[in-house]
């Protein structure tokens, strides 16, 4: 990534970042004005974006991406100057331009192929814009006023014309020129300086310069900031005169300015060629005076020796290298994604080792108030501070990846010829970088299932009295530890009747079964299940519900469905703030060692006689102040023993989950409470339900790691399921 | 002596593009991100030159040259102007904001230092 030879590569690299940057700023820009806002900074926001994505790739030769971004950046500038509306058609085609431009950074990215065609469509749709409604503008794109400087080149030469012998034959492109220069008040004001000028005039070849005071007033009538001044320079040079006037480039208009003889191929008036100056030339050119910035009032010596300029005074260095405090912006180091992830295993290992470290010192029977002791708790805040760290550096706010999604509801509502509004909230919530990368697959597929299958075609919409627009709505948050993220649509609502229809005809349950709603529901993660009647080309293409699980799954994370028929369906994704680390509560049940999430363990309670009611055979709660709970026992559920034991006097550990509700685990013991590194089970393990991942604990002892709502409802409906299907194939058989 | 130079552009990807341009030369380069940025980072360093970008945000170049104008010290430290665009209404708006001279991006390396020593030696 980052190639230290090649500073170019790296810049290029961190073009194709800034890039990303920009894009994101567009599409905010973009979604802002389509929202309504007035304020101009959005627009300008929008411009600068296209702008500086121009500028950047115009320095790495990215033609394709400049040609866009300059036609798409004409327009904008349009609308920036006010003289042009975008409707909600244009303001289509901005997000579409957006789209396609970020498509053509990429392929400038990876060097693919550049679709040449969708560009030109779109520029031909946006130059029609500015056709319609402010082409004939475009002469003016910014509001200025031409000042009325004009290139004096009066003729009334005072200078006299050098004279010399026609020695000009050292060599044959060798010409001398005669050049008059006077600058005007304003060439200070822009911060030339005529001795830069003569500076440069002199490095051309041999000059020689003079000062002509021709209208210096006396002293008492000077004006200070009133150049009085004019320089003649003779220059023999093998430079042609184009050459000579770009140095006056930036004061054209500045100055008066006339530049006679040469051999330039241009028209000159004067043709006299040969004319040439004494052969001796003085060493070093007489240069004008030191500068004075403001004013030329030197007066004294006509021929001044070149002064070098280093004798400048030296500033104070009190702002030494870059300002460490850059208010507004954030610096940015880039790092090797790599190089974080070994910084993360190692603080997992630092985690285990502490874990090591502290069953020892136990065992050794040390007082708690020991410094040993002391050093250690010590040494675990800092542990879990490096570890707080580490996550930072990797968490990234999901926006970007909201934004993704921003676009394939765009394409895939086209697609299928719906109108659909995307609603993004919480985008500033931060997830860990790898799973933001994970879950744009599964998002995406997600999104267009909501806008394909979700929302009712618009026709349907308005027959039944909804809004014409669906809506998705998209949404992050924290809670109780973890990321939820939702999908939801305002659409029709899961049609429970068709899906248990089509899981039977496709053999996925027995046609009598008996099935809750959420277990329907839960059917739509079936391998294979696709309710579409028809497969359009947006959700079809074989990547159904089962692989968005299984990919949320490996994230060691959980997906809900919610739906209500007639109101919408929301997917919830629920997801761990980390992949690496968790504070865990370390339990026995059936001699086997467990850990369970701190954070959803409210309370542990220990059952009372009267505690335990049956609402039927299987079925538990526990009494828990003046309310019931259900009752789990955990061994029984993970199939570790077969008998609940709810007897008097066991433990149990009261657990409220993302949604609010509470279960009661009973468990034989709880061991400690600890963090814990999670080591992700590999896939060659069978996915258990429940069993989220495992842990090396500090007497180095291998510990799974539960997901505690797993357990309790996923489980039932997966269980009931499996059931089902292993019921099926036996009946098969 | 090297020189000293204040670049002020919004863009990374310039900024880095600007260092890597003058570092080389022997420019001592000092980089800001927008103008009030600028006008921050010119507190104190009077640079033998400076180089703006126009189009940023919070205070734009021609902003920022008016207000480095503004300083006494810097009425007369030559300003160089990036663009873009080689329009010469944009030349001319520059100049009337009290910029120096210009430089069309992209720009060469070897251009933008023989502009800068052309205006500051």
């Amino acid at each position: 990534m980052s190639d230290q030879n090649d500073p170019m590569a790296e810049i290029r690299a961190s073009f194709f970042i800034e890039c990303e940057e920009l894009m994101e700023a567009l599409q905010d820009g973009l979604q802002e004005l389509d929202d309504g806002s007035e304020d101009p900074e959005t627009i300008n926001v929008v411009f600068r974006a296209v702008h500086s994505i121009k500028g950047g790739a115009g320095a790495f030769g990215l033609e394709a991406l400049v040609r866009f971004a300059h036609r798409y950046e004409t327009v904008l500038d349009e609308v920036r100057n006010g003289s042009l509306h975008p409707d909600s058609e244009a303001m289509k085609l901005f997000f579409l331009a957006a789209d396609h431009l970020s498509d053509l950074i990429r392929a400038c990215r990876d060097e693919t192929e550049i679709n040449e065609s969708t560009s030109d469509e779109l520029l031909e749709r946006l130059d029609a814009l500015l056709g319609e409604e402010g082409g004939a503008e475009e002469i003016a794109p910014e509001e200025f006023e031409v000042q009325g400087l004009s290139l004096s080149l009066d003729l009334d030469l005072d200078l006299d014309t050098a004279t010399g012998d026609d020695g000009g034959d050292e060599a044959e492109s060798t010409a001398l020129y005669t050049i008059r220069f006077k600058p005007e008040q304003e060439l200070f004001a822009t911060g030339n300086e005529p001795a830069m000028l003569l500076r440069n005039l002199c490095d051309l070849g041999e000059a020689r310069v003079r000062c002509a005071f021709g209208d210096l007033p006396s002293l008492q009538d000077l004006a200070p900031e009133t150049p009085y001044v004019e320089w003649i320079v003779e220059l023999r040079t093998d430079a042609a005169e184009p050459e000579i006037r770009d140095i006056f480039e930036f004061v054209d208009g500045l100055c008066e300015l006339e530049i006679t003889g040469g051999t330039s191929p241009l028209p000159e008036p004067q043709a006299e060629a040969e004319a040439a100056t004494e052969p001796a030339l003085p060493e070093a050119a007489p240069p004008p005076p030191e500068p004075d910035p403001v004013a030329t009032t030197d007066t004294g010596a006509t021929i001044l020796p070149m002064g070098p300029r280093d004798a400048a005074p030296e500033p104070a260095r009190e702002g030494e290298g870059e300002r460490k405090a850059t208010p507004a912006a954030k610096s940015v180091v880039r790092v090797d994604l790599e190089r974080i992830e070994r910084l993360v295993n190692l603080v997992g290992e630092l985690v285990i080792n502490q874990a090591m470290l502290s069953q020892s010192l136990d065992e050794a029977g040390l007082s708690p108030h020991s410094d040993a002791m002391n050093g250690l708790e010590e040494f675990q805040r800092l542990t879990r501070d490096i570890q707080d760290s580490v996550m930072m550096i990797r968490a990234q706010p999901v926006k970007s990846l909201f934004q993704r999604m921003s676009r394939i509801v765009r394409e895939s509502s086209a697609a299928v010829d719906k109108e659909v509004r995307l609603i993004t909230e919480g985008e500033a919530t931060e997830v860990d970088k790898t799973v933001i990368e994970r879950l744009a697959d599964p998002l995406t597929h997600m999104i267009r299932n909501a806008v394909d299958h979700g929302l009712e075609a618009t026709e349907r919409r308005e027959e039944i009295g909804k809004s014409r627009a669906g809506t998705v709505t998209l949404t992050a948050a924290h809670r109780s530890g973890r990321v939820i993220i939702e999908v939801a649509d305002d659409g029709a609502g899961i049609n429970r009747k068709r899906v248990q229809e089509i899981a039977v005809t496709k053999g996925l349950i027995p046609a009598d079964a008996q099935l809750s709603d959420g277990e329907i529901d839960n059917l739509l993660f079936l391998p294979g299940f696709s309710t579409a009647k028809q497969v359009s080309n947006l959700s079809g293409r074989g990547v159904g519900m089962d692989v968005v699980k299984t990919s949320i799954q490996s994230l060691g994370g959980r997906i809900t469905i919610n739906s209500e028929p007639g109101k919408g369906t929301t997917f919830s994704i629920s997801l761990p703030l980390t992949l690496a680390v968790l504070d865990g509560m370390v339990v026995n049940v059936a001699n086997e060692t467990l850990v369970l999430p701190l954070n959803v363990v409210v309370e542990t309670l220990s059952l009372g006689t009267d505690d335990v009611q049956m609402l039927r055979p299987g079925n538990y709660v526990v009494r828990w102040r003046g309310g019931f709970v259900p009752l789990y026992d955990l061994g029984v559920m993970l199939g570790y023993r077969s008998h609940r034991q709810t007897d008097p006097g066991s433990i149990v550990l009261l657990i409220v989950l993302e949604d609010g509700s509470r279960a009661a685990l009973v468990i034989d013991g709880i061991q400690d409470q600890r963090q814990v590194v999670i080591k992700g089970l590999d896939d060659s393990f069978y996915r258990a339900p429940g069993i989220a991942a495992a842990t090396i604990l500090g007497d180095g002892q291998i510990a799974l790691i539960l997901d505690p709502a797993d357990v309790i409802s996923g489980m039932g409906h997966i269980r009931g399921t499996d059931l089902m299907l292993s019921e099926r194939k036996i009946a098969n058989e | 002596m090297s020189l000293k130079i204040l670049a002020v552009d919004d863009s990374r990807t310039m900024r880095d593009m600007i260092r890597m341009a003058l570092i080389p030369a022997g420019f001592d380069v000092h980089l800001a991100e927008d103008g009030v940025h600028g006008i921050e980072v010119l507190d104190g360093l009077a640079p033998d030159a400076i180089i703006t970008d126009i189009n940023m945000p919070r205070m734009d170049g021609f902003g920022f040259i008016d207000a480095v104008r503004d300083q006494e010290e810097h009425r007369a430290t030559p300003i160089l102007v990036l663009t873009t665009e080689s329009a010469p209404e944009l030349k001319m708006r520059a100049r009337e904001a009290g910029a120096t001279g210009w430089i069309v991006k992209p720009f060469d390396p070897a251009k933008l230092v023989k502009a800068l020593q052309m205006v500051a030696g």
